[in-house]
């Protein structure tokens, strides 16, 4: 049953399968940096650039009318150079930095227009945040940082350090409690800032370059995690990253800005292969597509393959038939069991073998969503093709070398032919 | 040809009897709580046996510094040595100003540096007469101090206090104001109250700042309260003073020595209560 749903789920795009009410809408927010917001807001309403606002008033303009939605379970991902008002548009979000104009709709409930009291409670418990430098508190030990928000609440040290506790397991950091945070190396500091974030249980996670300080391997590991922890737990995520490669990983919908304003929200997909702009071609010119392409957008259907059933003899003609020189092996549920060369096959009819004596099960297998960059350097080890088995174990489908290498040819000329 | 003299010291005088008149009161509530807190240390200090007092400063120093042996030791000899040369009660009196005028000049500076932190305005405003302080010469304080409050332990007291403010205000507001903006983030992102933001973020990471104020507040004190022996104030600054006036090199450099020994002791003890 599970594995029809995930099959159609990929097919889908993802944000239909989501609930329509969005639950962040941001409209038309504008922020202005300077002495005199108001002058500033004038000039920009009578179609004056940003340079020329700059000149006239010494204001900057730094978020331009800036309108999108967030559904509910999503990742966001704001994308842009710095400079290009990512990080201030992250923080109007909770008020860190108090918009100008426009509205932030966070549930139906307008962000911008509420008052202290209102807006520390919104805080509290609906919007988590993490910070690109982990932001800990020195003084407090890693269970009282990720209790700091439940301890902001008021509730009780003994209720707050269990839940902590609870939620520094998740994260991997379970017995890390009593450190100081300058005991920790980076990657342990962002998850303490992460289950800091997660321990108030809030519906939204604003993530501020969360990963950017960390070195490349780590921080691939944080990003595996946080895909994994979102699809446990469901949060809505907005992520603020200057990284490309690391919106596509993690993004549903990225939104690409540049000096203030969205240039294009889009999925991965559709910002890679069909760029709006100049800008965004720019943007996406240098990706590296083996991190893009996914074992299911590569491999071919898995044929012909032998039933376990079957003697040596009809795999030996599955093979000769097919002018190849193994093949997989699977059950009548389709479960990969293992695979058989030619010269075995051959060797098993002559002998009067059975398929399960010369069945070799030690071969190389991919999820359906690992990155071409992985599967490459499973095949450069392995003489045979890789197997694409899901969670379920039921053989989805091949990767061969020359499959990669023509997914990689086709792919490298759609983006080419657009840029 | 002479330019006519703007008449300065005669609106102060004015102005001294004004606040003399209309604010005696005050001058004398202020008086008798001083005096009152100098008498109640000294008698404390004194009340206990020169021995056991060694021993209690000696434990605490070798407490606060980690186990630091040779300094709990060092403490205690220090102590022995002002006891043998019978300046053990000249010392006791001293010790009780420096206290007084720190925890009075600590309870005006904190909450005034905390304030300078959080506003800007309070802070330009309290720029200038933190400089005023700082450059007048400390001799200068001790005319007000004597005019208001006479002379004796009090005023020498009053001027060290006014002395001793300004490194600890500054050095609060210097600390509030240097916490790495993602540390208020934090704060402000997870909810918190003003005051939930200045207890459980600002101060503390603020704390190892502010207690070098507190350590410069206490030296400055020690410092001045020696100065306020020209106005009258008792203690081991008054043993220097008689020294001087009558070139009385040894007992004045015995009386120096004690107090040596007491800063080296104090300041110890407040480096190492930081975090």
């Amino acid at each position: 049953m599970k594995l029809e749903g995930s099959v159609i789920f990929e097919e889908i795009p993802r944000e239909s399968t989501r609930s329509l009410q969005p639950i962040i809408s941001v409209r038309d927010l504008t922020k202005v940096f300077g002495q005199d917001p108001e002058k500033a807001l004038e000039l920009h309403r009578t179609g004056r650039s940003k340079q020329e606002i700059y000149e006239e008033t010494g204001s900057t303009l730094a978020l331009d009318d800036v309108s999108f939605d967030v559904m509910p379970g999503e990742t966001f991902v704001l994308m842009g150079l710095s400079g290009s008002g990512k990080s201030t548009l992250l923080r109007c979000i909770n008020r860190l930095i108090e918009p100008t104009a426009g509205e932030i709709l966070l549930d139906g409930e307008d962000i911008v227009g509420m008052g202290q009291e209102e807006l520390r409670t919104t805080r509290r418990s609906k919007l988590g945040m993490i910070f690109q430098s982990f932001a800990l508190l020195p003084h407090k030990t890693v269970l009282d940082n990720v209790a700091f928000g439940l301890e902001i609440q008021g509730i009780s040290a003994e209720e707050r350090h269990t839940k902590a506790e609870e939620v520094l397991q998740m994260v991997g950091l379970g017995g890390y409690g009593g450190s100081m945070p300058d005991e920790l190396s980076g990657g342990m500091k962002q998850r303490v800032g992460l289950a800091r974030a997660l321990t108030s249980d809030p519906d939204v996670l604003l993530m501020d370059e969360a990963f950017s300080a960390l070195d490349p391997l780590i921080r691939r590991d944080m990003q595996d995690e946080l895909l994994d922890l979102q699809q446990r737990l469901g949060k809505t995520i907005i992520f603020v990253t200057h990284d490309l490669d690391e919106a596509l990983k993690l993004g549903d919908r990225i939104a690409l800005m540049k000096d203030g304003a969205i240039v294009q929200v889009g999925t991965p997909e559709e910002i890679l292969t069909n760029p709006e702009n100049a800008y965004v071609e720019k943007f996406v010119a240098d990706v590296d597509l083996t991190r893009v392409l996914t074992a299911s957008e590569v491999m071919r259907r898995p044929e012909p393959v032998a039933q376990c059933t079957a003697g040596p003899r009809v795999a030996l003609h599955l093979m000769e038939e097919h002018d190849i020189l193994g093949i997989f092996v699977i059950t009548r549920q389709r479960i990969l069991q293992g695979r058989v060369t030619l010269d075995a096959a051959a060797e098993a009819v002559k002998k009067g073998k059975q398929l399960a004596d010369i069945l070799i099960t030690d071969v190389p297998v991919v999820a359906p969503d690992a990155s071409l960059g992985d599967i490459i350097s499973l095949i450069v080890e392995s003489p045979y093709p890789v197997a694409v088995v899901d969670d379920t174990g039921r053989l989805r489908g091949v990767i061969s070398r020359g499959a990669i290498l023509a997914a990689l040819a086709r792919k490298g000329e759609d983006v080419n032919a657009t840029a | 040809m002479q330019l006519p003299k703007i008449p300065i010291g005669d609106a102060i005088e004015v102005l001294v009897y004004w606040i003399e008149q209309y604010f005696g009161w005050l001058l004398d509530a202020i008086s008798g709580g001083l005096g009152f807190l100098i008498g109640g240390f000294q008698s404390i200090l004194i009340a206990i046996p020169a021995p056991i007092l060694i021993v209690l400063v000696s434990v605490l120093v070798w407490f606060v510094t980690r186990r630091d042996i040779k300094l709990a030791a060092l403490t205690a000899l220090g102590l022995l040595l002002i006891w043998d040369l019978q300046l053990w009660n000249l010392a006791m009196l001293t010790l009780a100003l420096v206290l007084v005028s720190t925890i009075v000049a600590l309870a005006i500076s904190i909450p005034l540096g905390i304030a300078a932190a959080g506003s800007d305005t309070i802070n330009a405003a309290l720029r200038p007469i933190l400089d005023f302080m700082q450059t007048m010469p400390s001799f200068v304080y001790l005319i007000p101090a004597v005019i208001f409050f006479g002379i004796g332990n009090v005023p020498g007291t009053i001027a060290t206090v006014v002395f001793a403010i300004p490194p600890a205000l500054r050095l609060t507001n210097l600390g509030i104001r240097q916490v790495p903006i993602e540390l208020i983030e934090v704060a402000d992102a997870f909810g918190s109250t003003p005051r939930q933001k200045l207890l459980k973020v600002q101060l503390p990471v603020a704390l190892p700042t502010i207690m070098a104020g507190v350590n410069q507040c206490i030296m400055l004190a020690l410092s001045m309260v020696v100065i306020a022996s020209m106005i009258g104030a008792r203690g081991l600054g008054y043993q220097v003073l008689v020294g001087i006036q009558r070139v009385d090199i040894g007992g004045g450099f015995e009386a120096g020595l004690a107090i040596v020994i007491i800063a080296i002791i104090l300041d110890r003890i407040t480096q190492n209560l930081m975090p």
